[in-house]
């Protein structure tokens, strides 16, 4: 932790709080996996990862380096903008993926088809409608 | 004085994502169903990048950087590639 010293102290303070809420936000999300009940609740947990989480610890990064290399260091916005983009994305496929699986094994606590008919887009087409009415 | 206080909160910090992914690393070993399991692995890869980004501060280092952004790619791909199997029961059609 040599360079650490070269750090400003409101620099290395900053870089310490945010590396802090980032953490701590991810941890929280972590909980939220384990404590929910269905994986409907679950899905939404892991998000205080990847949007706080991940923006927080991103931008301790930012100012931890750019204090460090006397220019501004910001290519960690790219991870930051990466994982914005990208995590809506999987878990709205995810979820999909599950609704299709609980309906084709007739779960009673997924809605029904018709009510989501309009909105289908892309979702394979349902061989064993039958069996879920 | 203000080096201590930044060491410690990145350790601090360190300590509460392994926590996290510890309690991912549960839920995918024990979860009830495949999509359970395929979201704590989507999220494992969320902590392992947020780890490798503190230890790039920890050690003052550029190349973590780079780690953790291949880490997030792989972790995106991976989720999307499972997420696929779990709807059509096979990737590449």
């Amino acid at each position: 932790m040599t360079h650490a010293a070269d750090l400003p102290a409101w620099a290395a303070l900053l870089t310490a709080f945010l590396v802090l809420v980032g953490a701590g936000l991810t941890l929280i999300g972590a909980i939220g996996t384990l404590r929910f009940g269905s994986f409907f609740e679950r899905v939404h947990a892991p998000t205080l990862g990847t949007s706080w989480g991940t923006g927080a610890i991103a931008l301790a990064s930012i100012v931890c380096f750019s204090m460090l290399g006397s220019r501004p260091a910001v290519h960690e916005i790219l991870i930051g903008v990466f994982v914005t983009i990208t995590t809506p994305v999987t878990l709205m496929l995810l979820a999909r993926a599950a609704l299709y699986r609980d309906r084709t094994e007739g779960n009673a606590n997924v809605p029904p088809q018709s009510l989501l008919r309009s909105s289908r887009g892309n979702v394979p087409q349902d061989r064993s409608s039958d069996d879920m009415r | 004085m203000i080096t201590d206080i930044l060491l410690w909160s990145v350790f601090v910090a360190q300590v509460m994502l392994v926590a996290a992914m510890g309690c991912n690393a549960y839920r995918l070993i024990r979860g009830p169903r495949a999509q359970d399991r395929v979201l704590c692995l989507d999220a494992m890869y969320v902590g392992a990048m947020l780890l490798v980004l503190t230890i790039g501060i920890r050690t003052g280092s550029q190349i973590y950087f780079e780690a953790a952004l291949i880490i997030s790619v792989l972790g995106f791909a991976s989720s999307v590639a499972l997420a696929k199997f779990l709807m059509r029961g096979e990737v590449i059609e």
